[in-house]
């Protein structure tokens, strides 16, 4: 064939007006970014309306009590790309709580790893049903959630039963501070960190995008779906099972009627940080101005001190309808440019 | 790149063997055999249902044979999923693309294989030029950290192959790759098709488009009802020749008399036309398609699988929006086309898949055929039960259509009734035109015969009929007129006794001298002789 000399006319430009990718970069920006920019207008606000918010002792507060939400946000973060959900994160947190507060009077350590071994293989588990039958995550984590809070409740003679935690080492976990805010707040950021370099940094990161973005070709393309859907769903049980613990040691007991209705708070976060429902794109950094945001809205409902904190619910509910709309008109835009 | 290996020449890269798949109640593939030299481009064509899928995804991994054997440059291959195949160096450029639009062109380049740091994370600087580095023989100049959905068909297929390629592919399957492309980008296309050959690579290159095949490929396989009808040369056929393979008559000797159920002529009233389309466009697939069709006249719509019929009817009906044309009922224009609009002026549209797009299977008969003329059933919202019991009944009885009560489930009845249900529920809305999609696939024998003169009644009492058939027989008994569409446009007008299976197969296999489009871009129509040099035409010349 003689047209080896032939010259391939260039694509691509054509493909990509100007104009529309200035569209498409605002909305880009609004996607990752609109979490935060109103996190900054929410704090802005309230610091200048109410004198108790911007105080040291306020914020570290919020920190500390937006820290467990986070570290299951972190794993939740993962699924959501993939196109999954985990809805047993609430009950599982509760589940490693009471573990480890009995696990305790073992040491620390046992505190510490209990939680997690439980919590993991319920979420290998989950993992396993998702990724090998092909069972929606909606159900099979839905199981997970009923299963865990029953095994919870078992555990501690249904509720009647709060185990206290032995360890004074454990508590410390949760209890110890450094430079004026809780451990747990660190642990937080460190797995933010973690989490945001394994997602975007990471082959792993790559596979999780590429299965929520479009499964089959995914699978074309090599990616080992399966094994990636597990190792979701485990680092979310894990980090369930790691937060419940590092909540009873700061509580210094498990208490049992925790973290029902959790996972909602966590999907919330996650969702309003700019993590399509859908999969296939979001980011840490949103997650985390997602998650600061609901607990930063707690936080100002608190300070208004005539509305109860059932008003926080409202503001998060309406909240996150104005996102998942404003997300599909973005997407809407982007498709047609 | 893919080293290209010279030791064996003569060597199959792919030698597959006497296949067999077998689908609950098909037969795919019935023995087929199929082989790939390197650095050839080998056409593979079908009409629907040939098999021509089947052994693509039998090629690629993602069937397995029930019977026969696959080698891969010698070696005995059984590939137990689309990775295996790709492993062995087999590569897919499917139509639907196969990578992940929300990912970045880098990325999306590179997944599995990302240059990684000595930390094990991500080299993003060096993914970004290892990325541009592998476009750039495809002429694909483009920021690769934006996502692959902000770019057009043509760039996102460039980077398939780009992927495909990089990743030691042997053999390219190729599958209707130019079906979205501009001619522009089709031209880049062939170009690289040919680079690939230089190296030694093989492609299946699979499309219906004629001019592409004959300018392309070296050597053809057709398929026809899951058989192996020919392989060989493509210099050594003309295109009369490959259609007549491809639609299995026999050019030489098309049967005078048919078996169909159609009576003869439909009395041609010289009326005012009841549908008239003209120059409907949409970017790929239609280039201004014109039809009329006259009171108590059934016109068939020709052509080979995605010559745009279907896609005709649809937008006749509405149901598919185009980018130019007018289509006028009754000598009324239809204003921006929607199905509401053009059922209430009066346009049926029989889907060509019942399943998907018509037929509710889980409503009883009685609720289908309902469905359709509700809002002319209704008053101010609220629907006579004993009009619709009425207009049941009645089309039961014309249509006779076989069911235990008119509330049986429509998923309970065979192919053809349901097609009678469909086809009731149309009528009840009183249409003047009805497009007829493939009106008798999937059904037997005797209930195809119903159909037909179903068809043929219906046109005598003065209906309007567009009839699209993949049956060359049916099309050319049941028309009194045939318009053969080509790569979407018309190649040809069949009135009176030009009205036969070679004269069809003729009009599809000829390019016309002008196009009879308003196309502007129209090129210098491509030739009518077999095979051709692939670097005599600058451009493709078609739409």
């Amino acid at each position: 064939m003689t047209s080896l000399t032939t010259v391939p006319a260039p694509i691509g430009e054509a493909a990509s007006p100007p104009g529309a990718s200035r569209a498409e970069r605002a909305g880009h920006l609004l996607q990752q970014h609109g979490a935060a920019i109103v996190l900054m207008l929410v704090v802005a606000v309230a610091s200048l309306a109410f004198d108790g918010f911007a105080s040291g002792g306020n914020l570290a507060n919020l920190a500390v009590s937006s820290s467990f939400v986070a570290i299951l946000a972190v794993g939740m973060t993962f699924v959501i790309i993939t196109g999954g959900i985990d809805l047993s994160v609430g009950s599982q947190f509760a589940l490693g709580g009471v573990l480890a507060a009995w696990a305790s009077q073992y040491g620390w350590l046992a505190a510490l790893a209990l939680p997690l071994a439980v919590c993991g293989t319920i979420g290998l588990a989950q993992g396993w049903l998702i990724a090998r039958t092909g069972m929606a995550p909606f159900i099979v984590t839905l199981a997970g959630l009923l299963g865990a809070r029953g095994l919870m409740l078992a555990v501690s003679d249904e509720g009647s039963n709060t185990y206290l935690v032995k360890s004074s080492t454990f508590a410390e976990f949760g209890q110890g501070e450094f430079l004026g805010l809780a451990y747990p707040v660190y642990v937080a950021l460190v797995l933010f960190g973690l989490g945001a370099l394994l997602l975007q940094r990471s082959r792993f990161g790559q596979n999780t995008f590429a299965i929520g973005g479009s499964e089959d070709s995914a699978r074309l393309m090599g990616v080992p779906v399966a094994r990636t859907k597990i190792t979701v769903y485990l680092l979310t049980g894990l980090l369930a099972g790691l937060a419940g613990a590092l909540n009873a040691a700061r509580l210094s007991s498990g208490v049992t009627i925790l973290g029902v209705g959790m996972e909602l708070d966590v999907i919330a976060g996650v969702v309003i940080g700019g993590t399509l429902l859908t999969g296939g794109a979001g980011s840490l950094s949103g997650t985390l101005a997602g998650v600061l945001l609901l607990g930063t809205i707690q936080n100002v409902i608190n300070q208004i001190g005539s509305l109860t904190s059932a008003y926080q619910q409202v503001v998060s509910g309406a909240f996150l309808a104005v996102v998942v709309v404003v997300q599909r008109y973005l997407s809407r835009v982007q498709r047609l440019t | 790149m893919s080293p290209s290996d010279p030791a064996v020449p003569d060597e199959p890269l792919i030698e597959a063997t006497g296949i067999v798949k077998r689908f609950p109640g098909v037969l795919a593939l019935d023995d087929v055999s199929f082989d790939l030299r390197p650095g050839e481009a080998h056409a593979l064509v079908g009409e629907n249902g040939a098999g021509k899928s089947t052994l693509l995804k039998v090629l690629t991994g993602v069937y397995r044979p029930d019977a026969g054997s696959l080698r891969v440059c010698g070696e005995p291959a059984a590939f137990s999923g689309p990775m295996d195949a790709q492993n062995a160096g087999v590569q897919a450029i499917h139509q639907e693309i196969g990578l992940v639009p929300l990912m970045s062109v880098a990325r999306n380049l590179l997944l599995g294989r990302e240059p990684r740091t000595r930390l094990g994370l991500l080299d993003m600087r060096a993914l970004h030029r290892r990325a541009a580095e592998l476009l750039e023989p495809y002429g694909v100049r483009v920021d690769v950290r934006r996502p692959l959905r902000s770019f057009g068909v043509g760039t996102q297929q460039m980077v398939a192959l780009a992927r495909a390629v990089s990743v030691d592919a042997r053999v390219v399957v190729m599958d209707e790759p130019t079906s979205s492309l501009e001619p522009r980008e089709v031209e880049t296309l062939f170009g690289v098709i040919d680079r690939l050959r230089a190296q030694g690579i093989a492609v299946v290159y699979v499309s219906h488009r004629m001019d592409e095949l004959f300018r392309v490929c070296d050597r053809v396989t057709v398929l026809r009802d899951g058989r192996l009808v020919h392989t060989g040369a493509l210099a050594d056929l003309d295109r009369l020749r490959l259609v007549s393979l491809m639609l299995g008559r026999d050019a030489a000797e098309v049967r005078a008399h048919g078996l169909t159920k159609f009576s003869g002529d439909h009395e041609r009233a010289d009326d005012a036309p009841v549908l008239e389309a003209r120059g409907l466009t949409r970017r790929h697939q239609l280039h201004g398609v014109s039809v009329t069709v006259r009171p108590g006249e059934v016109v068939g719509l020709g052509g080979l699988l995605g010559s745009g019929r279907s896609e005709t009817a649809k937008a006749i009906a509405g149901a598919l929006p185009t980018d130019g044309g007018t289509v006028v009922i009754a000598g009324t224009e239809l204003r921006r086309p929607t199905t509401a609009r053009s059922t209430r002026a009066g346009v049926a549209l029989l889907p060509e898949d019942r399943k998907a797009e018509g037929i509710v299977p889980t409503l009883s008969i009685r609720d289908n055929i309902a469905l359709a003329a509700l809002p002319a059933l209704s008053r101010a919202g609220l629907v006579s039960e004993a009009r619709i019991d009425r207009i049941v009944e009645t089309f039961m009885t014309r249509l006779r259509i076989k069911a235990s009560s008119v509330q049986q489930r429509v998923g309970e009845l065979s192919g053809g009734n349901q097609q009678k249900v469909l086809l009731a529920r149309w009528l009840a809305t009183g249409p003047k035109v009805l497009l007829l999609d493939e009106p008798t696939r999937g059904i037997d024998v005797g209930a195809k015969a119903e159909v037909q003169t179903l068809i043929d009644e219906l046109a005598q009492e003065g209906l309007g009929v567009l009839l699209i058939s993949s049956d060359l027989e049916e099309l050319v008994e049941g028309s009194d007129r045939v318009v053969v569409l080509r790569d979407g446009a018309v190649a040809g007008e069949l009135t009176g006794d030009q009205v036969t299976e070679q004269g069809v197969m003729a009009a599809i296999a000829t390019a016309p001298a002008t196009p009879p489009t308003t196309e502007p871009a129209a090129g210098p129509g491509a030739g009518e002789g077999p095979a051709r040099p692939a670097e005599d035409a600058p451009s493709p010349g078609e739409d």
